[in-house]
């Protein structure tokens, strides 16, 4: 490895077994998607016929026209969110609010839809007030409009989440200069945040283009037409509707390329800030008192609440007006049990995994070697950019006849749903773990403190928090999953979202609503003991 | 004293079990079934079956329940024949023939002379075990006065707006395609123009076009003529209502079949006789809310009895299906892209 000249970090600490292992796992992340496509290529496909071009040509355009204004609108949309959140530290619902935030990465995509139709859809809230107020205006959803809306939905809470932990992390010391110089909101922003968003928001802008990218349910449902039909939709039709292996694999390759190349984009544009030592006293910001400043936050945070608790609103109202047709009481108990098991055991998989990735990451990052750091952020992000069916698809090509996934279920499912989950627990732990790593390093190495000792003593401590939200977030996702589950069939395992879907596809569309209601219940509650029990207290 | 024996006792009692009931598990045979997760799900038809089949088998009956039938199809066509399943079961005939030529199936050998379908059955693999007419379902609340044809229903105005699923992703959705294409032939295209300015929205699958439907996002949903059954026995409703058109509506069959070089041909065999048992046709109707393909007589609830049925019953041959799939798909994507 190449000595860094920054930081003088002894040769021994520098391929700890943390480190090492972490690029093993990376390398096996990376060697299992190779070989996935290796497989789908070399399995051939529809070879009279050759590629629809004209068709692939449009379907890419619409892809990522959505996904760059889905993109873009989430972050126009979170940042002044976030500041204001991050401005008023403290107000009745706040960290409610924040938990709140956790509930739509749970949300089946279909449950989301229904929220949203049921909001924005023309016979929905708004419809509803509209005539109320005697206006004779209609909602039109279903086109660009539904989709942005979906996908906004679905993912300002994620940049809230990710984003406001960035705002927490400016030390006390910047504010008492700033206070000295007399700075303004204004100078503020321009100052101190716009370096901070220009160091955070590439990170948090890749995941969420990536979701929108290889949206399916959403695009297809709300897009009104095959007009919305997005690289997923082809990718799906050529691999299930024409079981043409090769051309699925061959658009699922496009799609990492485009993933791939957009988070390139970003990341350069994005720029490294070390925070540097600090004492890291806790201090409130000093904006935001002024009485002007307060109303325009809470201006702010109320239009985001709303449009955040709106759909979840309309999915309460409904889950409990379906409570009469619920399923079975030991059912739901079984599906329960089964949804937290599988969570927390997914959860944790990519906590661990992650954590161990991030670290060797951050080891590049210390010694210059960027590249490689970007190429194993890239690696951990697998499971965003390369589509679920061709994950799944490839799993079993490779395995039929060797080894019997079926027996295996639950070991697939969990590892499944961890590398799903696997990009927000890396979302989550780079950033904290380069702040740390900026005020650590130096101490650690003068000291000779290193592995296990280090992790203890300097590392839990500081990074016990962002651990805890990625173990939160990861655990949440894992529980909600749907794609892991039903690759595998297993006839014993079935989850809530299963158990949903089950519903949905028997005409069981009240009791479907109250499953979901007992899910994101259960998912906030979870989402809050893993952050309580595993993070500590609030330092504020 | 008397406290360490128990526990020793109840060791060993919970360990003879855990070693009997493995044996136990061993000595049966077990029976690997492939087919949709709808179907085994506690509202479907699969745990009643399971219950009856295992009364009088003596076997272990095992669900696969995988996404939807095409799913079912490509993991069949994946595994080859190292896949593990003895039948699969939740193709449709859309799906048959791309089925048969995987050579996977082997001929189901049972007495299929007592079925009773709109259309004779003569197929020697698959098994049909339900069936039903596609056929748009609206809401009488909201819709006092609907079509009365399909070609009322595409020439009129830009009203009723309807609900339909993807023929890509969905099974109803290329049910349309083909009925379409069955009534007006090559002038399939200039329909859907006219049935354009009607569709709402195109879902990924069925369970979200109900969706909105119920929620009240269109008056109108393609679905089956039996959904009405559902909100009769179900929910005492007679608000959604089913549309026959005398053109003619589609029909969809479901079925089952054996897997070739199975290590279990002849429990796979009864297997599919038993599908088509009265036994297991009497399950059909109340839980997939199809037809059953038998005549079970009074077991037939009368909420399917008093169903409209269509005079003139469309169904391509799997062969037909398969060959113009893609086209038509294809056909379909343009004229309603435009």
């Amino acid at each position: 490895m190449r000595r860094s000249g920054r930081i003088a970090t002894p040769r021994t600490a520098g391929l700890s077994a943390t480190v090492l292992t972490g690029y093993g796992l990376a390398a096996v992340l990376g060697g299992l998607a190779v070989a996935v496509f290796a497989l789908l290529l070399a399995a051939g496909g529809d070879a009279q016929s050759a590629p629809p071009y004209a068709y692939i040509g449009r379907v890419l355009g619409f892809t990522l026209w959505q996904a760059f204004l889905s993109t873009v609108i989430s972050l126009l949309a979170a940042i002044p969110m976030t500041r204001a959140l991050a401005r008023q530290a403290q107000f009745p619902g706040r960290m409610l609010l924040l938990r709140l935030c956790a509930l739509p990465m749970v949300m089946p995509t279909i449950v989301g839809i229904f929220g949203v139709v049921a909001v924005y859809g023309g016979s929905g809230y708004l419809a509803w007030a509209a005539d109320a107020a005697g206006v004779d205006w209609q909602p039109r959803l279903y086109g660009l409009a539904g989709i942005l809306i979906a996908h906004v939905f679905f993912n300002l809470p994620l940049a809230i989440r990710l984003l406001l932990p960035a705002f927490a992390s400016v030390p006390a010391e910047s504010w008492r200069l700033a206070a000295q110089l007399g700075m303004g909101s204004r100078d503020i922003f321009r100052i101190i945040e716009v370096p901070l968003l220009r160091q955070q928001l590439p990170g948090i802008a890749i995941i969420i283009f990536m979701l929108c990218f290889t949206t399916f349910a959403v695009a297809l449902t709300l897009g009104g037409g095959p007009r919305a039909t997005t690289l997923e939709v082809a990718i799906y039709q050529a691999l299930r509707f024409d079981f043409d292996l090769r051309l699925g694999a061959m658009l699922a390759i496009l799609q990492v390329i485009f993933c791939a190349g957009g988070a390139w984009a970003v990341w350069r544009a994005g720029r490294q800030m070390v925070l540097g030592n600090t004492a890291r006293l806790v201090a409130y910001r000093y904006d935001g008192r002024a009485s002007l400043a307060r109303l325009a936050d809470f201006g702010v945070i109320i239009l985001g609440a709303v449009f955040l608790t709106l759909p979840i609103l309309a999915l309460v109202q409904r889950g409990l007006a379906g409570m009469v047709a619920a399923a079975s009481v030991a059912s739901l108990l079984k599906a329960t049990m089964i949804s937290l098991g599988l969570g927390l055991a997914g959860g944790l998989t990519a906590t661990l995994v992650g954590y161990l990735i991030a670290q060797a990451r951050q080891r590049m990052l210390s010694s210059g070697q960027k590249r490689g750091a970007m190429l194993l952020g890239l690696t951990g992000r697998l499971g965003l950019f390369v589509s679920p069916m061709v994950i799944g698809m490839g799993i079993f090509l490779a395995a039929t006849g060797s080894i019997d996934l079926y027996r295996i279920a639950a070991a697939g499912v969990i590892l499944l749903s961890a590398v799903m989950a696997l990009p927000f627990v890396l979302g989550v732990l780079e950033p904290a773990l380069e702040v740390a790593a900026a005020r650590h390093d130096r101490l650690c190495a003068a000291l000779g403190l290193t592995g296990w000792n280090r992790f203890c003593h300097i590392d839990w401590p500081t990074l016990r928090r962002p651990i805890a939200t990625a173990l939160a977030l990861s655990s949440v996702i894992a529980m909600g999953d749907l794609g892991a589950i039903a690759l595998f069939g297993n006839q014993d395992m079935v989850n809530l979202t299963l158990l949903l879907y089950g519903q949905l596809g028997a005409y069981r569309l009240d009791g479907a609503a109250s499953t979901a209601l007992i899910l994101l219940g259960l998912a906030l509650a979870f989402y809050w003991t893993i952050e309580r029990v595993v993070g500590g207290r609030e330092l504020h | 004293m008397r406290l360490k024996s128990f526990l020793k006792s109840t060791i060993l009692a919970s360990a003879c079990i855990v070693v009997a009931s493995s044996a136990l598990a061993q000595d049966k045979p077990v029976l690997t079934v492939y087919t949709y997760n709808s179907f085994t799900s506690e509202w479907g038809p699969g745990p009643a079956l399971e219950k009856a089949f295992e009364v009088n088998c003596t076997c272990d009956l095992t669900w696969v329940a995988l996404e939807d039938g095409a799913a079912l199809l490509a993991r069949l066509k994946l595994e080859g024949k190292n896949t593990k399943a003895d039948v699969v079961l939740g193709l449709d005939t859309n799906l048959t023939a791309e089925a048969k030529a995987t050579g996977l199936i082997a001929p189901h050998g049972t007495d299929v002379s007592a079925l009773k379908l709109p259309i004779a059955w003569d197929d020697v693999d698959f098994v049909p075990y339900d069936w039903g007419y596609f056929a748009f379902v609206y809401d009488s609340e909201k819709l006092k006065d609907p079509p009365k044809s399909l070609a009322e229903l595409i020439d009129g105005k830009d009203a009723p707006k309807i609900i339909i699923q993807d023929p890509r992703t969905s099974t109803p959705g290329l049910g349309l395609v083909m009925w379409l294409r069955e009534v007006y032939g090559d002038k399939a295209p200039e329909a859907w123009a006219g049935l354009k300015p009607k569709i709402l929205t195109v879902t990924k699958g069925w369970s979200e076009a109900y969706g909105l439907f119920t929620q009240g996002e269109a008056p109108m949903v393609l679905s089956y003529t039996t959904s009405p059954a559902y909100h009769q026995i179900v929910e005492n409703s007679d608000r959604y209502k089913a549309l026959v058109f005398p053109e003619g509506n589609y029909m969809q069959v479901e079925v089952a079949a054996r897997i070739e070089g199975s290590p279990q041909p002849d429990l796979a065999k009864s297997f599919l006789q038993f599908l088509i048992s009265p036994e297991a046709q009497k399950v059909i109707p109340t839980t997939n809310y199809m037809y059953p393909v038998l005549d079970i007589g009074a077991d037939l609830p009368p909420q399917f009895t008093a169903l409209p049925k269509p005079e003139k019953s469309l169904l391509l041959s799997p062969e037909d299906a398969a060959v113009n799939r893609d086209a038509w798909t294809k056909e379909w994507i343009e004229s309603v892209s435009q």
